[in-house]
């Protein structure tokens, strides 16, 4: 079985955000980019269900160059093949699901992992839509996975809960924090994936359906009072959240 | 342009869920801007009090209905509302952002070929345009957004948009009773987390970091937040060491949240913390360091020992309650 991952490459969640010259992206500069935490469970996962079932696993990332770090990354996990999608311009989670669609379906992957959202646009769309361009049975959220035949079984965290969803291949399933530990690269890994050649492809143009017109700092929020240093003032901190804030 | 809008209203367990009439409010509100109209479609078996919905603004409900349909189906959602729309001709969707909002939005976007705008915090309405407002890199930078298709979705996070009182009016129900389903992917059961009230949904949040020491010490967070009938939270380092369960987890790699009131304890602050947080309206820290970026959000903040604060603080809340 062929089993895909999509890949992103995101602003470390350390990094201090500025908003670029343009007033809508984001100053690239200072920044350390890294593989989508999301996305390791994925990568993870893709591994965890070769080693059982066999087959092959592709990652799949579309970006710049820079993308070929995380790709990288993925090999030196233990990923068969990597694939960048090259393309620089804006894309809307649409015109990003398209491109990967084809790619997906370019590989003949009837199993496909994505983490569940990216931690730079944060629209946790990108997967659903792909399963739906796809026709592919889709799990988003899923904390944990298991393959047996054809059947898949997840759970899938929702508010004060899992839902235990079940669904058959072909499928995309979308990663939480929870479903594995994702391993680290052994030495090995990371020099095999050195020699790993990656595959570059162009993807069909984009058509964006949303445009971003600003991008804008949230608003400040000023520091408050500091009460004091001990519990005598937990009586003040009370009437405040009750007279002045009113929250309690 | 017609504008005709549909608000898709969740429930779980028959019941409406409080984003859905956050989000039927913003629907009705935008159908007098757009000089249209907001209807409300909802999918479930029994499902109480559909005609309360009238209080806020939507005129007619209609209610796709099959005992298969109680519990989420993707697939089954997706297909009945693409149809919806597709037979009705919507050209503009209204979600919540909640888990089956976030899983649903994105889908009917692929099917019905609309710009998607998810998690928005505000909506404006800028020369006949909707411009939504929705935090990008966990918060640590707001997008202005427009959707250039003609069919546009957009999600609210729950919490965000006050749905204000209910008026007196009864909205129109619909009943169609569905045959057949399509459920290639299908909830068969649900596991409640006992008792517990979700971080994302909840109005005060009472969360715990490093500070607590270990996860022994964890009570005093959930007494504290128990007095205030609030969710309990962790930061990071708190679910990484093991002591809390990731659900709990508030900040970038875990849910990003909106409250009335975050209260952190033994929290220093870090920006992936900050990020998930900073947009609460009052914030309460407690921590032992005063140099710790945490009191740069907070309110109100004190600089001393939880151990010794929080039981006090839990007793004065317990007493002003009873």
């Amino acid at each position: 079985m062929k089993i895909a991952v999509c890949v992103s490459h995101v602003p470390d969640t350390a990094a201090k955000i500025n908003i670029g010259s343009d007033g809508k992206t984001i100053d690239p500069n200072g920044v350390t980019y890294v593989v989508n935490p999301y996305d390791e469970f994925a990568i993870e996962e893709a591994l965890k269900t070769k080693e059982k079932l066999g087959g092959e696993t592709v990652a799949i990332s579309l970006g710049s160059d820079a993308n070929k770090e995380t790709l990288r990354k993925a090999l030196a996990m233990g990923i068969d093949n990597a694939v960048l999608l090259k393309d620089g311009g804006y894309r809307d989670s649409l015109s990003v699901a398209k491109a990967l669609a084809d790619e997906i379906k370019a590989q003949g992957a009837e199993l496909v992992f994505f983490g569940k959202q990216s931690v730079d646009y944060d629209n946790s769309a990108v997967g659903q839509i792909t399963a739906e361009l796809l026709g592919y049975n889709c799990v988003s959220v899923a904390v944990s996975f298991a393959l047996d035949g054809n059947k898949i079984t997840c759970e899938r965290e929702i508010e004060g809960g899992k839902e235990i969803v079940e669904t058959t291949l072909p499928a995309l399933i979308t990663a939480q924090k929870g479903l594995n530990e994702p391993r680290y690269a052994s030495l090995k890994g990371i020099m095999a994936a050195k020699k790993k050649e990656i595959a570059e492809k162009s993807p069909a143009a984009a058509t964006n359906f949303t445009e971003v017109i600003a991008m804008k700092r949230p608003p400040s929020k000023q520091a408050g009072k500091i009460l004091g240093s001990d519990a005598t003032v937990v009586p003040e901190l009370v009437r405040l959240l009750r007279e002045e804030a009113k929250v309690i | 342009m017609a504008n005709k809008i549909l608000v898709f209203i969740e429930q779980r367990d028959g019941q409406i869920k409080k984003s859905s009439l956050e989000a039927a409010k913003v629907a009705s509100d935008f159908a007098t801007k757009l000089s249209g109209s907001a209807e409300a479609l909802t999918i479930g078996n029994e499902i109480s009090n559909l005609n309360s919905l009238g209080g806020y603004g939507i005129g007619k409900v209609t209610h796709l209905k099959n005992s298969d349909l109680a519990n989420y189906s993707p697939s089954a959602y997706t297909e009945l509302i693409t149809k919806f729309v597709n037979d009705n001709g919507f050209d503009i969707l209204f979600f919540g952002n909640t888990s089956l909002g976030k899983d649903l939005a994105p889908r009917l976007s692929a099917k019905i070929d609309a710009g998607l705008a998810m998690d928005c915090t505000a909506l404006n309405f800028e020369n006949g345009e909707i411009i939504a407002t929705r935090p990008v890199y966990a918060g640590k930078a707001m997008a202005d957004l427009k959707i250039t298709s003609i069919k546009k979705i957009f999600s609210l996070r729950p919490n965000v948009f006050n749905p204000g009182t209910a008026s007196g009016n009864k909205a129109e129900i619909n009943l169609v009773n569905v045959e057949a389903p399509n459920l290639n992917v299908k909830v068969t059961d649900i596991k409640k987390a006992e008792g517990k009230l979700d971080v994302a949904e909840a109005d005060i949040i009472v969360s715990g970091g490093r500070g607590l020491k270990g996860p022994e010490h964890f009570h005093l967070v959930e007494e504290l937040a128990s007095v205030l009938g609030a969710a309990t939270g962790a930061s990071r380092a708190a679910v990484d060491a093991g002591w809390r369960p990731h659900g709990e987890q508030v900040g970038q790699t875990g849910k990003t949240v909106s409250p009335t009131l975050y209260i952190a304890l033994g929290i220093s602050g870090a920006i992936q913390h900050l990020a998930g947080m900073r947009s609460s309206k009052y914030i309460v820290a407690i921590n032992k360091d005063k140099d710790a970026p945490i009191f740069q959000v907070a309110d109100y903040g004190i600089v001393g020992d939880l151990f010794e604060v929080v039981p006090v603080l839990t007793e004065e809340i317990k007493k002003i309650k009873s």
